[in-house]
């Protein structure tokens, strides 16, 4: 009997953790800094040394620069981006009430270029529109996340929610079976993080660029050999919301450095 | 092209320095094709230069194999006050330059 006991309770413990699986409790999220080498941390930490940073240079210059048929720059109604963007990267993606959805900062840029610069928008993933976006979120850093608060937001909160626990590909893998279960185990030598979208844009190594996390998202879901949501989707903008709003109240690290 | 040097402002005399420097490049290494076979041509920096008030302190070459975004760190004995310049030299005439005070005691 004893040793009956015994069996049923080792499996009742052995089984907790697949019980307990599922979203990470708050005071257990780490940011990808967490997972990194201490090379990487430290090509992070010095702005010197972190590519990142030559993006947020040519970003502040695009700040300052006139664009479109309005002739306007960014500076001349936003001013100092050091005060006035100050946190603004924190609530991205943010609801637009005019498009009735929520919209990411590289959308928010291009939305600025159309209706107030008379400017064409930049392509997704382009040197100037990843330059802009890291100089805003730059501005952000230390700040901590605050997406998704908006009452408006909440729907698009909760598709997002919906979508990294859907199983898709022919791996047939959710977002969550990775970075909710699995984070802290390894995955063809690399570490499984979290997925805590808190350096976006951050300079990948090995991208050799910065890049967003719309592009991250995607190389995932070709990664479980899904088909990829094009640039801008509504559905990488829901998922992108749904991981701001998981990593709420985690600091901004804009321009992050990640292997 | 945006670059990035670190320089110590400051320095006493004899101290050796590190000098830090990150700039921007694609460096392309010529390897690589298009979806579509074509080769896509060779586009890297060739060659690194320091000065230090007008005389070359160190001097590097650049190959296909060094990564996007070349970092380059050494270090130098600080002599006197004056200019360091960087200047980078790459395909299809490529030249970027930057440079950076120091003010030794």
């Amino acid at each position: 009997m004893i040793l009956w006991r015994a069996i049923v309770l080792a499996a009742l413990v052995a089984t907790a953790p697949a019980l307990l699986a599922g979203e990470i409790p708050p005071d257990a999220r780490r940011s990808g800094y967490f997972f990194m080498g201490p090379d990487t941390r430290a090509m992070q930490d010095d702005d010197t040394s972190n590519p990142g940073m030559l993006f947020v240079l040519d970003g502040e210059a695009l700040w300052a620069k006139k664009a479109g048929s309005a002739d306007k720059a960014c500076a001349d109604c936003h001013g100092d981006a050091r005060s006035s963007m100050k946190g603004v990267a924190a609530r991205y993606p943010a609801y637009d009430k005019a498009l009735a959805r929520p919209v990411t900062l590289d959308q928010r840029i291009n939305l600025c270029r159309a209706n107030h610069q008379q400017a064409a928008p930049l392509p997704y993933e382009s040197h100037d529109i990843l330059a802009l976006s890291a100089f805003v979120a730059h501005q952000s850093r230390g700040v901590a996340i605050a997406a998704g608060d908006d009452p408006q937001a909440k729907p698009f909160v909760e598709q997002g929610r919906n979508l990294f626990m859907q199983r898709e590909g022919q791996l047939n893998l959710a977002c969550t079976n990775c970075h909710d279960d699995n984070f802290e185990k390894r995955l063809a030598g690399s570490p499984i993080t979290q997925g805590q979208p808190t350096g976006y844009p951050l300079y990948r190594l090995e991208w050799q660029t910065l890049g967003s996390l719309e592009r991250r998202l995607r190389s995932c879901m070709t990664g479980v050999r899904a088909r990829a949501y094009d640039y801008g989707a509504p559905e990488l903008v829901a998922l992108e919301l749904y991981l701001m709003a998981r990593a709420r109240g985690m600091p901004m690290e804009t321009p992050a450095v990640r292997p | 092209m945006a670059a990035l040097i670190n320089v110590p402002a400051k320095a006493k005399r004899g101290d050796i320095i590190e000098i830090r420097t990150l700039t921007s490049h694609i460096m392309e290494t010529g390897f690589r094709h298009t979806m579509d076979g074509a080769l896509v041509p060779r586009d890297i920096i060739t060659s690194f230069t320091c000065r230090y008030n007008g005389a070359e302190i160190f001097r590097a070459d650049l190959f296909p194999a060094v990564a996007a975004n070349p970092y380059l760190s050494f270090f130098t004995v600080a002599k006197e006050s004056g200019k360091l310049e960087f200047e980078w030299i790459g395909d299809n005439g490529y030249s970027s330059a930057a440079s950076a005070s120091i003010t030794v005691e």
